[in-house]
């Protein structure tokens, strides 16, 4: 990916398995970020493929990418703030909807059942979350820890078979990050989909991720278990500085 | 089935107020006629606010070629029924008299419709792509384009203005289609469609991100709102028998905007509330001769100061008399607590 004659990520190789939890690090500006949004159809990439499933997904709008399955969050938690935490979470049920805006008018059978069901597979969803007591409440008003919860139930509603974690756990007290943990693994070992996870948290990401990816100026530096990552001289390096 | 019910019995009870309003119901009881026609005016306000509110308000993309739409709708259905509508009338033998003419101008408002969503259609997919302040000048020089493409067509009257058109549309049919633009936009809204339409204004890339089709969303709403505009402008030309392209100046478009301001962004019912209020307004400050619009715009201005959310704000007016926590499956963006 390249801005003008800037390489944000240049040759970047990563492959996630299903049902892999994959963590990428790396100091500010690595490109950990220009890499979600290369996947996710924010950018095109400028050179280079991306598959998905064992289809090609570069360059393809957000929308479709995220019906494909693959969701994501956001660093700066993007909710609709004016919205109820429900209806934040049907949104993204909303994708996988078959109403149409005539049979919204005439109000059909077909369309009040699937608005139950979605209404009441909401619900569920949020019961996971631990969100359900405040189902009604509008989402800008939530804790913080709970707004990141929120964006994560949202995403799980499009039904992902990848899901995109951006600095999950940014602002979370550490009571709450290891709880965020848990919730990470429980939803994969739940509902088997591999998750790619950018975090500062170094005990989130070294407690959680099977391999993690390290990115330094759109390069990789190092590929491996938590374990080798943090033993690695080119890690301690790029995050602490040459000896 | 209850909705049928009950849009049967608004309309029975259409029909008895407009026998009496006309007159022809109880003798010597007839509404004096100025009343009258600023009623029916307040009406094909409520649609024109309640259509616009569908774009501006729960979508969030700010239009202000609202006009452009309805001069459409006016012209185009003046149009059919001036130039087809007495063959259609003969066509139509087989009806009693009255039934005749609302088929004419059933149809004829239909033509207007289609019009002004094609041109809805065609406005929207290239200025849609375009946000706030750039979406709003970029629908006003739209609006205007129409307008001055009418006023060049000399079938139309060009300059001088449209003339003889049958008087078809009356009180019944002016609240009749309010009602209809109520109905339709308060489905859409409480739909996933209108959830959806409501994510995009609070964050369209996180929408898109959740798999909306942001742009198709956008244009659907806009192509709706258009079409109830050209509703909304064929049932004023069949009123006032009379349009002129000075009727659809951007200084319209500005007055449906502040009818759905003041009513609240996003709140059918202060939209409602909004086109009743501006023309109540308007034409209250009459005997103020000179000054009334100077205390119009005072008027405005103290209720930006007071309530910039507008009367309703974002909530509807039950809602906003209650103040009670809305219920599971109420409507996106009308949330009863602050």
């Amino acid at each position: 990916m390249r801005f003008g004659g800037l390489f944000a990520v240049n040759e970047l190789d990563l492959a996630i398995a299903s049902g892999q939890l994959y963590g990428l690090i790396g100091p500010n500006g690595a490109g950990k970020t220009t890499v979600f949004n290369v996947i996710t159809g924010v950018y095109t990439p400028t050179s280079g493929e991306i598959l998905f499933e064992g289809g090609s997904i570069a360059g393809q709008r957000c929308g479709r990418i995220t019906r494909r399955g693959i969701a994501r969050t956001f660093q700066n938690i993007r909710l609709f703030g004016e919205m109820s935490v429900l209806d934040n979470v049907k949104v993204a049920f909303d994708c996988r909807q078959a109403t149409t805006l005539t049979t919204a008018v005439l109000r059909t059978a077909a369309h009040r059942e699937e608005e139950a069901r979605v209404g009441h597979e909401s619900l569920e969803l949020l019961k996971i979350f631990k969100l359900d007591h405040l189902a009604q409440e509008r989402a800008k008003n939530l804790p913080y820890g709970s707004q990141r919860r929120l964006e994560i139930a949202r995403a799980m509603a499009t039904a992902p078979r990848l899901l995109l974690l951006d600095e999950p756990a940014a602002g979370m007290n550490p009571h709450e990050s290891t709880e965020l943990m848990d919730l990470i693994r429980w939803i994969r070992d739940r509902f088997g989909m591999a998750i790619l996870l950018v975090e500062h948290n170094m005990k989130v990401v070294m407690g959680i991720c099977e391999t993690v990816h390290v990115l330094d100026y759109g390069s990789t530096i190092a590929i491996g278990p938590p374990a080798q990552i943090q033993r690695d001289p080119k890690v301690i390096e790029a995050y602490l500085g040459g000896a | 089935m209850k909705v049928w019910l009950s849009a049967a019995g608004v309309f029975a009870g259409l029909f008895v107020l407009n026998g009496v309003f006309m007159g022809s119901l109880v003798p010597g009881l007839a509404m004096p006629p100025y009343l009258l026609q600023v009623l029916c005016l307040a009406g094909i306000n409520i649609t024109l606010a309640v259509s616009l509110n569908l774009i501006n308000g729960f979508t969030g993309q700010f239009s202000i070629g609202h006009a452009g739409f309805m001069a459409i709708g006016a012209y185009a259905s003046a149009y059919f029924t001036v130039t087809f509508g007495q063959a259609l009338r003969s066509a139509l033998g087989f009806l009693p008299p009255f039934a005749r003419d609302n088929v004419v101008l059933l149809v004829a408002l239909t033509i207007g419709a289609v019009l002004a969503a094609i041109a809805g259609f065609f406005v929207g997919v290239p200025s849609l792509r375009l946000r706030g302040d750039y979406l709003a000048i970029v629908t006003l020089g739209f609006g205007e384009i129409i307008r001055v493409f009418i006023l060049n067509i000399d079938a139309v009257g060009g300059a001088r203005g449209y003339s003889g058109i049958p008087k078809l549309a009356n009180f019944f049919w002016i609240y009749a289609f309010a009602g209809l633009t109520i109905l339709v936009v308060y489905r859409i809204v409480h739909s996933s469609f209108g959830r959806t339409l409501v994510a995009i204004r609070e964050d369209e890339i996180a929408a898109e991100a959740m798999g909306v089709h942001t742009t198709r969303a956008k244009v659907i709403a806009f192509v709706v709102s258009s079409a109830l505009a050209g509703v909304a402008g064929g049932l004023f030309a069949h009123y006032l028998m009379y349009v002129h392209t000075n009727s659809f100046t951007f200084l319209r478009s500005f007055e449906i905007i502040i009818m759905v301001v003041i009513g609240g962004l996003g709140s059918i019912s202060g939209s409602v509330l909004g086109a009743v209020l501006f023309i109540s307004l308007t034409e209250g400050l009459r005997e103020f001769a000179q000054y009334r619009m100077v205390l119009f715009s005072l008027l405005l201005i103290v209720l930006m100061i007071v309530r910039p959310q507008g009367i309703l704000g974002h909530k509807e007016f039950v809602t906003f008399l209650t103040k009670r926590r809305r219920s599971i499956g109420a409507a996106p963006g009308t949330t009863g607590n602050a």
